[in-house]
């Protein structure tokens, strides 16, 4: 089976041209505009001292534990769309067979929502 | 769009070639990379690179899963540890010799299952798609030319391959709780916003009309 | 030669063409965009808005492009040079690239392909990169908070955009653009899912920052959030990419919701005019809601941000999805997903 790849081939270029374009932009403003190096202008922006620390510093745990449920959640729905598509030709074991799988990662979900996991103070 | 509707099979080529080349040397600059954030993002480089050879091969929803989860979530995870943390380059490199015998006994076992698949996958030239609910067993490449293949995914995942979805949803409900009991600590003294409550609350218990005398509103005596 | 003229030259210059012929229009109504923002958003405060560069200032923004083309490119000392660049390219070229499957009218689009919708959420769902590598690069508090606090937002509301694009997908049993508008043929799915159409909308304002949900630029806490630092082009491959971003999550909603390029009504006046009139009409319509959006409403807490994303859209969404599945099931109204006989 030969994938008719014309399409894909059409987006490749235009992701060459639109990256193509933003470079150039670039570039242009690079060679085009003035430029007056000073070291406080380049510094980082405070308001009027200089930055205390490295800015890269650890952060609240929370923002791990949102991006973690994402992946999760996103590979439910990596699941769901074959199911959506399929699902006329499946019959009543392919629905059962995904409530069972939304209803396990429900326990999941409200177990989440007693733990106040969810809760963002 | 009619003239490039076939892509020549020189394109085709071509693609694979830089594809699987830009794959395998991103692969090398994740680990020779000194940064660990220059790493990470070879590495999507990578899953992009994969994303392509997928496509090359007609599997058009596997390849943009890839991107979905691998690239849209699990390296934004990867992206935010090796950002986010203070990572201490030199403690990283000391560790690297210690662990060298391990790495290279993975590495072995890894290469091992790789020739036991492209052995087995020679064996297996005519596969077969066998399908629990109907008796006859189509052939592979007569099915894909009619159907997509997210289709064909679909119409077997759910009922015949029954019991490895459920377990995958287990596994995704243990995932979740574990990074729950890991991560989620409930600081005491701290106060919410509770939403329903607000709403609910009568009238009566939310205004409180006060009526002073003159002179009556303030105690002066404080 | 001959052969190379015929075979690789001509079609390449066509698509070369077709590919402009998005591009350019696309970059000028990002233009106008700009422009009709603060045109609207002046009526709706009494205010005239730009009306002095050309005639009703039209000429507006192709001043700012050139007062910004050239400004001095600032490469702060402590970023990281080569990915500071690299973030403003990426979010622009992301937001124009999801173009190619777009299409404006029945048979209109440059690719397409069989997992259209797909294409458009796995790139939807890389828009926290540009974001994120800013906001780290220029290493600077705000820059990163804003940068840290964009990217949870983005990734609590894509769930709830991938249940409603699920659920839109059962009723039509394809992953192809074309397919899902002309399974409206009958009735937009605005009204059968009117509930989803509401929180898609809700949600792409979420995805694209935009106010209420501005929090990551927020202007008066964060100075503008992961593009402090920047300014002259690569600021303005930002400001691009972001309102291509808006015109294509508009383009998204009318495609999924309001029924693509098909007129109101399948009747005479209408049927006149022209698909892509309709789905320009329609996306310009959205986009007047962004802004309208915009002037009406405070800015959410972060708290009450996140509680909307994952305590009522994440549910109502899954149980949506599981009543319209039962539904269509119970009724035998599931397209049939024209599977080989074998199967």
């Amino acid at each position: 089976m030969a994938p008719d790849l014309g399409p894909y081939l059409a987006i490749a270029v235009f992701l060459v041209v639109a990256g193509m374009i933003s470079l150039l932009m670039v570039m242009a403003s690079f060679v085009l505009a003035p430029r007056a190096p000073d070291p406080e202008k380049n510094s980082a922006y405070e308001c009027g001292f200089a930055a205390f620390s490295d800015a890269r510093s650890k952060f609240d745990v929370r923002f791990y534990l949102v991006a973690i449920l994402f992946i999760i959640f996103d590979l439910e729905v990596a699941f769901l769309f074959p199911w959506a598509v399929a699902l006329g030709g499946l019959g009543v074991f392919g629905l059962v067979s995904m409530l069972v799988f939304l209803g396990v990662l429900t326990v999941g979900f409200i177990y989440e929502w007693k733990s106040g996991a969810l809760e963002w103070e | 769009m009619e003239l490039f509707a076939n892509p020549a099979p020189i394109l085709t080529a071509l693609a694979f070639w830089v594809l699987s080349g830009v794959l395998v040397g991103s692969a090398l600059a994740v680990v020779l990379a000194r940064a660990p954030v220059h790493s990470v993002l070879f590495l999507i480089l990578c899953f992009f690179n994969a994303a392509g050879l997928f496509l090359l091969l007609g599997a058009e929803f596997l390849a943009m899963i890839l991107v979905v989860v691998y690239v849209g979530a699990v390296a934004v995870l990867f992206l935010f540890v090796v950002m986010m943390l203070d990572m201490e380059l030199v403690a990283l490199r000391e560790g690297f010799l210690r662990h060298l015998p391990l790495g290279a006994l993975l590495a072995l076992v890894l290469l091992a299952e790789l020739i036991l698949t492209a052995i087995g996958w020679h064996a297996a030239q005519d596969l077969r798609f066998v399908s629990a609910t109907v008796a006859t067993a189509v052939p592979f490449a007569e099915v894909g030319a009619e159907v997509s293949n997210i289709k064909m995914l679909g119409a077997v995942l759910y009922d015949d391959y029954f019991l490895l979805f459920q377990a995958s949803g287990l596994v995704l409900l243990v995932a979740m709780i574990g990074a729950i009991v890991l991560t989620h600590r409930t600081r005491p003294g701290v106060r919410r916003q509770e939403i329903a409550e607000q709403v609910l609350r009568p009238a009566e218990a939310r205004i409180h009309a006060n009526n002073p005398p003159i002179g009556g509103g303030v105690d002066w005596d404080v | 030669m001959e052969i190379f003229l015929s075979v690789w030259l001509v079609p390449g210059l066509i698509l070369l063409g077709k590919i402009l012929a998005f591009v350019v229009p696309l970059i000028l109504s990002v233009a106008y965009l700009t422009y009709a923002e603060r045109r609207v958003i002046a009526a709706m405060q009494m205010r005239r808005g730009p009306n002095t560069v050309g005639p009703f200032g039209l000429l507006q923004p192709f001043a700012d492009a050139f007062k910004l083309l050239f400004k001095e490119p600032i490469l702060p000392t402590q970023a990281n040079s080569v990915i500071f660049l690299l973030a403003p390219m990426i979010t622009f070229t992301l937001a124009f690239v999801a173009w190619a499957v777009i299409p404006i009218d029945a048979g209109l689009a440059l690719a397409d392909i069989n997992v259209g919708i797909l294409y458009l959420f796995a790139i939807s769902s890389l828009g926290v990169y540009g974001i994120i590598m800013a906001g780290w690069a220029s290493n600077s508090q705000y820059a990163f908070l804003g940068a840290l606090r964009s990217a949870a937002q983005m990734v609590s509301y894509e769930i709830s955009m991938g249940f409603v694009i699920v659920t839109v997908l059962l009723t039509v049993g394809s992953l192809n653009l074309t397919a899902i508008v002309e399974a409206q043929k009958t009735i937009w799915f605005a009204i059968p899912h009117l509930p989803l159409f509401v929180i898609f909308f809700v949600s792409i304002l979420a995805e694209t920052n935009r106010a209420p949900f501005d929090l990551p630029e927020g202007e008066s806490e964060l100075v503008g959030g992961y593009f402090v630092e920047y300014g002259s082009i690569p600021f303005a491959l930002f400001f691009l990419g972001e309102y291509a971003n808006m015109i294509l999550m508009s383009a998204m909603t009318v495609l999924l919701f309001l029924g693509g390029w098909l007129p109101p009504l399948e009747i005479l006046p209408f049927t006149l005019v022209p698909g892509f009139i309709w789905f320009f009409a329609k996306i310009a319509l959205i986009l007047f809601c962004f802004l309208w959006v915009r002037a009406s409403f405070p800015r959410y807490r972060y708290d009450q941000l996140m509680r909307l994303g994952w305590r009522i859209f994440l549910p109502f969404t899954l149980i949506w999805l599981t009543l319209t599945a039962i539904v269509l099931f119970a009724f035998d109204l599931l397209p049939d997903p024209n599977l080989p006989p074998g199967l």
